[in-house]
């Protein structure tokens, strides 16, 4: 039980939180060139897990899956940076436009190329589409029991994992068995942040994409450092079905986009005066609003 | 045959508010596309399931009873619906979107390969046409939810897949059950010859739920306030101007992040919707995810140092300026003007 294999998906979404006015095109829809991308959140409180699970059994292996396009990779150094082993970029056209079914589905495959392994770590959600379903969808792919919102991840011994999980009014533990699929919440630890070691040992670590795209001559670099190499798998590469991602398969399509928009009222404006809330409170008593 | 299906989330044989709500919507829907509203509650000591949910009109309640289904674990309940599923063929399955509701969903959608959309604020029914092949779809379920943070509405249809799944938001929907009604039928389900040993891989060895002990939603006035109230001391204020006036005390989610008071008073798009009679804003700006949980109110105050904070356009008053002036001035005068 000291060596386990642990996988954390990973996300880079587009940075919704500060969603700015020139993030919103004339006819409602999120210019996404416009917002920085970022490591999402929830997959970085995963990743610690996976960290604290490697400080206990150091020679654990933590591997990163990110299904997306090639500048993806960033995120793969990043977990690099605070203590990932190696990474995994899911990459081809045909994924685009896959919803979390078609998602979850990829995701599976490669996740198979990787038996055998004891746990996959992965974000509650993600902040782009907050759904929250690509866990629990990747856990049934698998056949595998899932824990969702986990808090702590605690004793692991016997083949089975002791967890805390954060529900809307409690916590609740509980132990299953692994293999298994564990999302984590925002109420987890945040992750360390990056040791400067290993951010000078991985600094290089790059996709064959990236190195046909550079002018330097890595390939020689990562003869002689193998673990420099972030790997690249297509759809051929996971031998997954093409009929089962991208739109062809994805059951859900969006039939419209629409700006929020909110009905203006006109506003009685006030002073903070005594006359004027005096007035106000008056006239709410008067027309029944307060008793 | 292709009805509509309502996952009943049960706490303590007390149906879930987020279910009711639920099946008020679905009891609406299934009238609309002229099918029956089926409800199913999983769980240990249903006795009492049947009366809490036939006053909202559900025609046939699926009753899955065994103790070892209760606390809910995922596949146990997940291995259930997907059998009913299977076998009644509902046209839709509607879930709320709880921390069980957004853990069973995802599984029975991937073991189905349906469609699921989650954290639905609205429901309709609609058609669409699909140009690419020429193909018209009668009678989908419109799930509408905020995305990217809030700041769109995005309709998603699942035009191909049956059942058509969404988990819906808790307390977006009323609740309202008929004064009219009479009781449906009941099915028992086969638990045991369902159910295999291998499925309950994950145990539950501890587990503190705490009661809710304030509901906002049904509050007739709402006094609410933000990171501008300015400590957890200040909101004692808006506690005084509730109390005096019959209401509850509400929050932005930045006086709730700011540890002001609990995330049971937020409101707003990851809170709770509410549509009180009077809402009080007290130093709230009114982003635009606060605002999805409140613009329906009858009566809006604001209370701003910012006479351009966006929460102003849609308040009926603004009184410009500091929260800790304004609200003593307010109780000072209620309480002379009131009888
Ligand atoms: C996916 C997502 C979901 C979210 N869900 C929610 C949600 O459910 N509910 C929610 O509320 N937010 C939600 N938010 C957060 C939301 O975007 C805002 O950050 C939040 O509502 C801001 O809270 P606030 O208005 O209290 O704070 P601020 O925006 O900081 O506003 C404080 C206001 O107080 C005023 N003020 C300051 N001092 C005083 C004073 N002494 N007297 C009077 N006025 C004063 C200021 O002028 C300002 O207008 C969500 C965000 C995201 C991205």
């Amino acid at each position: 039980m000291n060596h386990l294999r642990i996988i954390v998906l990973a996300k880079q979404v587009p940075d919704t939180r500060n969603v700015g006015k020139d993030a919103m095109k004339a006819d409602g829809t999120v210019n996404r060139g416009a917002l920085p991308a970022i490591y999402n959140p929830e997959d970085l409180n995963a990743l610690e897990q996976a960290l604290r699970i490697k400080d206990r059994f150091p020679e654990s292996e933590i591997v990163l899956l990110t299904m997306g396009p090639g500048r993806a990779a960033e995120i793969i150094r990043e977990s690099m940076y605070r203590g990932a082993d190696r990474g995994i970029l899911l990459t081809d056209r045909k994924f685009a436009g896959s919803d979390t079914l078609a998602t979850s589905y990829a995701l599976s495959m490669a996740i198979r190329k990787l038996e055998p392994y004891s746990l996959i770590l992965a974000g509650r959600q993600a902040i782009d589409g907050d759904t929250a379903q690509v866990g629990p969808q990747v856990a049934e792919k698998l056949g595998i029991p899932q824990v969702t919102y986990a808090e702590e991840i605690g004793e692991i011994a016997d083949g089975k994992v002791t967890v805390k999980r954060r529900l809307e009014r409690g916590v609740e533990t509980v132990v299953a068995t692994m293999p298994l699929l564990v999302t984590v919440h925002n109420s987890a630890p945040p992750c360390r942040p990056r040791n400067a070691k290993r951010l000078m040992k991985y600094k290089y670590a790059h996709t064959v994409s990236e190195m046909q795209h550079s002018n330097e001559d890595y390939f020689a670099w990562q003869n002689d450092r193998p673990y420099l190499r972030i790997d690249e798998w297509s759809v051929d590469d996971v031998q997954a079905d093409e009929n089962m991602l991208g739109l062809s398969g994805s059951p859900t399509k969006v039939k419209k986009i629409e700006n929020v928009v909110f009905k203006a009222k006109e506003s009685k404006v006030l002073a903070p005066s005594d006359a004027d809330i005096e007035w106000l409170v008056r006239e709410l008593i008067h027309n029944s609003t307060i008793g | 045959m292709n009805n509509l299906l309502v996952y009943c989330e049960i706490d303590e044989g007390q149906v879930a508010e987020v279910s009711l709500e639920l099946l008020t919507k679905a009891r609406s829907l299934a009238h609309q596309l002229n099918c029956q509203l089926e409800a199913v509650a999983i769980g240990a000591s249903l006795d009492g399931i049947p009366d809490q949910v036939f006053p909202y009109g559900v025609d046939i309640l699926y009753v899955a009873e065994d103790p070892r289904l209760s606390p809910y674990t995922t596949i146990p309940h997940a291995s259930i619906v997907n059998r009913l599923i299977r076998q009644e063929q509902p046209q839709i399955g509607l879930f709320g979107a709880t921390s069980i509701g957004r853990d069973l969903a995802p599984r029975v959608a991937s073991a189905l390969r349906s469609g699921l959309t989650a954290d639905c604020t609205q429901l309709e029914i609609g058609d669409h046409y699909e140009k690419r092949i020429d193909t018209e779809y009668k009678n989908l379920l419109y799930q509408i939810r905020p995305a990217f943070g809030g700041n769109i509405l995005a309709t998603i249809i699942n035009p191909e897949t049956r059942p058509q799944l969404a988990t819906v938001r808790e307390g977006v929907m009323k609740k309202e059950p008929l004064a009219d009604f009479r009781a449906g039928e009941i099915r028992k389900l086969p638990v045991v010859e369902w159910l295999s040993d291998t499925d309950f891989v994950v145990e539950i060895i501890d587990r503190h739920i705490e009661q809710r002990k304030v509901n906002i939603k049904a509050a007739p006035i709402i006094v609410a306030g933000g990171y501008g109230v300015g400590s957890k001391e200040n909101f004692q204020l808006l506690y005084d101007l509730a109390e005096l006036l019959g209401g509850e005390v509400g929050a932005s989610r930045a006086a709730v992040d700011a540890g002001f008071t609990d995330h049971e008073r937020q409101v707003g798009q990851t809170g709770v919707t509410v549509r009180p009679k009077l809402y009080i804003a007290c130093g709230i700006s009114g982003q635009i995810q606060h605002r999805a949980g409140m613009e329906e109110s009858s009566m809006i105050i604001s209370i701003n140092k910012d006479p351009n904070a966006p929460i102003n356009h849609i308040a009926d008053y603004t009184i410009i300026g500091d929260v800790g002036e304004v609200i003593p001035k307010m109780i000072r005068y209620y309480k002379k003007n009131s009888k």
